[in-house]
């Protein structure tokens, strides 16, 4: 028996994908609040990649001066509603919380710090006034959490900012890639506007950067410009099968669901193919959208899995049934999925090994590649000068953000394979005062 | 099974848990109530001639999430008229015959102290409290607070009082004065059989910080209030043991202020209290709370081995000194117990920025450990009393404990500082970072 079933209506969408960290009322707040122990020299700031002084803005909700609470936290990071809701609280803040370390629920930060910015958007707070104009024009390619953050803070500079976005709306992977029951559409696309009305950026939508014409024309027009492209799309097993119908890749799902999952129909029953935090979130969204049977097949064995415990736990809760140390080795079907064909693997002498002869079909109607997003190389690989890693990773200057060729910068998941929109939105911020040390 | 049984001056009850003066013994049905619930006794509601009240009368003084911490009224005496109330303590003392019900009184002149203090004994009060000193509305008109500021008035009074009183008279001081002892002593120079103390301390529970107007609010307006609840606690605790220390105090004493659970009983009683009375922690939490404080009494009796309430009432008093009688070689220093660390470093910049910066912190296997830096230690205690895991930080003796030495040993033997930059300085020798080190961090 599913838990969740097939939702019909939008009511019934809402439901199966209600919040899960919804907003704090009032007095939640005022309590939660009230139990911060304002840390000196905070463990919980020091876990936030963007490093919000965090025992302030709580000390500001509890006494309640809400404007300075809310600036607090956008004066670190930009992304400040957002993260709230989205961040792995658990593995970052909360997880340091010194309450912890007595076996005692620690203070809810990242519900805190959305109610107060929350309040903040909601009434259009003016927190900040945009830098006295040095006549400077910088030019940001993607508008998301690191592109957006760089834009605001360059802002805040002086800069004349004007953002590229290949899509129709903003903050990337924050809107398109993050699960629904983490933050509503709504919600992030309300945060983005309340940015550009306060910094005055200017976003060009329906914009991709894609040909060496495109960069140069960039370049002329700009003294400087800031990659902030993310990673493309799911990137292939190269194993037999991929093509056939219902094989989705799990980046591609997630954007359908978040964009209209009127048109998204998942399978009766899905197997999801890797153990990583995307996955977790493709097979918990399976299973809300009315999806059977959910299984989450991962090569290596359970305690390798790379997604969070907290992450694992949620998808587990929704009846999503891990199968560990088995291999894909092809996808069964004439044109639609039937099955995937599995190999079991074992560790030996800490190596992944076949375990030969023990093939099995895992019968299925849906499949979800959820094996990581390719590096967005054709655009890179025309920008003269730019040097790549070993993984396709945009090599920078740890401090300035600067890569290879002088006049670009990027930050985000381009350069770092992949994180948190926490991680975008500091380095996306940093990056912005690398530009500006550039062009000083 | 330990005797928990009161007897203040002769007025018996079962155990010292009376309800004090205030809204909760306003009538009948809330003293039946509370006796029913458990409680020994009730001083009934002030009586005296009934007041006209305002609204709102409350302002409560929290601590973040914590509510009332501190409870401040503008309410007056009873509004009700004497007869009703009269009625009703027959009433009650009819149901229940062993509980104390103490009737507080308020009037102005000698003919009406007459008058009342006959007619509740007539309705089967047990003892009478004078109420000296409500500070709020009735001290303007001549009473309450008005007549505990001036012994020589008291005295007066008490005297009127025992000129008709048959039962015993109980006088109630306020603690809006700047020695409570004066007072009391004036209660037993006018014949008082018992003192019973505090009553509220002057107070504005706070400002509406939109509309500039104190609390409570009276159509735009406010006026001082008396203050209780938990947060007076400690100076309703010292005034009580001045009054139970000093030599020519001689009357038990009902302590009241800040009571809310056995535990603040039995500090009382070890202080010299006879019983206790409770007020704000009802008006918060209804009389259920005896539930807890009878139990936790008792419990807390049997384990010390008391039989009675008389064998512990005063034991902390003999522990209680001048500060010149203190052994200034006494030197405890804290220790920070690793394993219970949790890094919060409050004992750190406390220390760092309220005491004498005696902890540094390291870092130990990723975990940052405080460390207290002995040299500068003065075992002030401020680390220990902010942290907020228990048995973390204690105080260690590192004195041997072989000779005491006082400060009046030390004036006697003429070895104290007397000029500004007297070589006896307690801190010399202590060091202190240079100024321009502040900067650095």
């Amino acid at each position: 028996m599913s838990e969740f079933k097939k939702p019909t209506s939008e009511q019934e969408f809402e439901e199966n994908f209600s919040q899960i960290k919804p907003l704090m009322n009032d007095t939640e707040a005022y309590i939660e609040s009230s139990r911060c122990l304002f840390c000196f020299d905070a463990p919980c700031q020091q876990a936030c990649p963007t490093g919000i002084d965090i025992p302030l803005f709580i000390r500001q909700i509890n006494s309640t001066d809400y404007t300075g609470s809310a600036r607090t936290i956008y004066s670190a990071n930009f992304f400040g509603n957002a993260c709230g809701k989205v961040c792995p609280t658990e593995v970052l803040c909360e997880g340091a919380c010194v309450y912890t370390e007595q076996n005692v629920l620690p203070v809810e930060i990242g519900r805190l710090q959305n109610y107060v910015s929350t309040q903040a958007i909601n009434e259009d707070k003016k927190l900040f006034e945009v830098g006295k104009s040095n006549g400077k024009k910088v030019a940001i390619i993607g508008s998301g959490p690191a592109g957006i953050s760089c834009a605001c803070e360059l802002r805040l500079l002086g800069y004349e900012v004007d953002i590229y976005e290949a899509k129709h709306r903003p903050s990337g992977l924050t809107v398109h890639g993050v699960a629904p029951y983490k933050i509503t559409n709504e919600e992030v696309l309300r945060e983005m506007e309340y940015l550009q009305r306060q910094f005055g950026y200017e976003v060009k939508y329906n914009s991709p950067i894609k040909y060496a014409a495109d960069l140069q024309k960039l370049e002329k027009e700009y003294e400087a410009i800031f990659i902030g492209i993310g990673l493309g799309s799911t990137s292939s097993l190269n194993i037999k099968g991929e093509s056939l119908d219902n094989c989705i890749g799990a980046t591609e799902l997630i954007e359908k669901l978040r964009m209209q999952h009127h048109n998204l129909v998942v399978g009766k029953n899905v197997v999801v193919l890797g153990a990583g935090n995307t996955a977790m979130d493709a097979a918990s969204e399976s299973a809300r959208m009315g999806a059977e049977k959910v299984s989450l097949a991962y090569r290596g064995a359970k305690e390798s899995i790379r997604a969070y415990e907290f992450e694992y736990d949620l998808a587990k809760n929704v009846g999503v049934n891990g199968v560990f140390n088995v291999s894909p080795l092809e996808i069964i079907g004439d044109d639609k999925v039937a099955g995937v064909k599995f190999i079991r693997t074992k560790t030996d002498n800490g190596q992944l090994i076949q375990v030969e002869g023990s093939e099995f079909i895992l019968a299925c109607d849906m499949v979800i590649r959820a094996t990581g997003q390719s590096k967005q190389v054709e655009l890179l690989e025309q920008i003269e000068g730019l040097e790549l890693d070993s993984l396709n990773r945009i090599s920078v200057d740890a401090q300035t953000y600067q890569t290879s060729n002088a006049k670009y910068f990027a930050a985000g998941d381009a350069v770092n394979g992949g994180k948190e929109v926490v991680n975008a939105a500091a380095d996306g911020k940093q990056a912005a005062r690398g530009i500006d040390t550039y062009l000083s | 099974m330990p005797d928990i049984s009161a007897n203040l001056a002769g007025i018996k009850s079962p155990n010292p848990f009376w309800l004090a003066s205030a809204p909760p013994t306003n009538s009948g049905y809330q003293v039946m109530k509370a006796f029913d619930a458990g409680w020994g006794g009730a001083v009934w509601k002030t009586l005296g001639v009934p007041v006209v009240n305002v609204s709102s009368r409350y302002g409560g003084v929290n601590y973040r999430n914590n509510r009332l911490i501190g409870l401040n009224n503008i309410e007056l005496i009873t509004d009700r008229p004497l007869a009703d109330n009269l009625r009703e303590i027959e009433e009650v003392k009819k149901y229940f015959p062993d509980h104390a019900v103490i009737a507080s009184l308020m009037v102005e002149s000698r003919a009406e102290w007459h008058q009342i203090v006959k007619d509740v004994q007539n309705a089967g009060a047990d003892g009478i409290e004078l109420n000296f000193g409500c500070p709020h509305g009735m001290c303007e008109r001549g009473m309450g607070s008005a007549v505990g500021q001036e012994p020589e008035v008291l005295k007066t009074i008490v005297g009127w009082v025992k000129e008709v009183s048959t039962v015993p008279v109980i006088v109630k001081l306020t603690p809006n004065i700047s020695d409570i002892t004066e007072p009391a002593i004036a209660a037993g120079e006018g014949g008082g059989d018992a003192i019973s103390l505090i009553n509220t301390i002057q107070s504005l529970a706070g400002v509406d910080i939109d509309n500039f107007v104190p609390y409570p609010i009276v159509d735009g307006k406010s006026s001082n209030g008396g203050y209780c609840g938990p947060a007076v606690k400690p100076i309703a605790l010292n005034m009580l043991k001045n009054c139970a220390q000093h030599p020519n105090v001689n009357l038990p004493i009902s302590g009241i202020g800040g009571i809310e659970n056995w535990r603040d009983a039995v500090e009382y009683i070890l202080l010299g209290a006879t019983n206790v009375q409770v007020c704000a922690a009802v008006m918060h939490f209804g009389f259920g709370i005896i539930r807890e404080m009878i139990p936790g009494l008792t419990n807390y009796m049997a384990d010390k081995g008391f039989k009675n309430l008389a064998e512990m009432r005063g034991l902390a008093l003999a522990n209680v000194t001048d500060w010149e009688n203190l052994n200034l070689n006494y030197k405890v220093i804290a220790e920070i117990e690793e394993s219970k660390c949790i890094g919060c470093q409050l004992c750190y910049i406390a220390c760092e920025d309220g005491a004498h910066q005696a902890i540094e912190v390291s870092e130990k296997n990723g975990l940052r450990i405080p460390k207290i830096i002995e040299d500068n230690c003065v075992g002030c205690n401020l680390c220990a009393i902010v942290c907020p895991v228990e048995e973390c930080i204690t105080m260690v003796r590192k004195d041997d404990g072989k000779q005491v030495v006082t400060w009046r040993d030390r004036t006697e033997a003429d070895n104290v500082p007397t000029t500004f930059n007297d070589e006896l300085a307690g801190g010399i020798g202590h060091w202190v970072p240079d100024p321009k080190d502040a900067l650095k961090k």
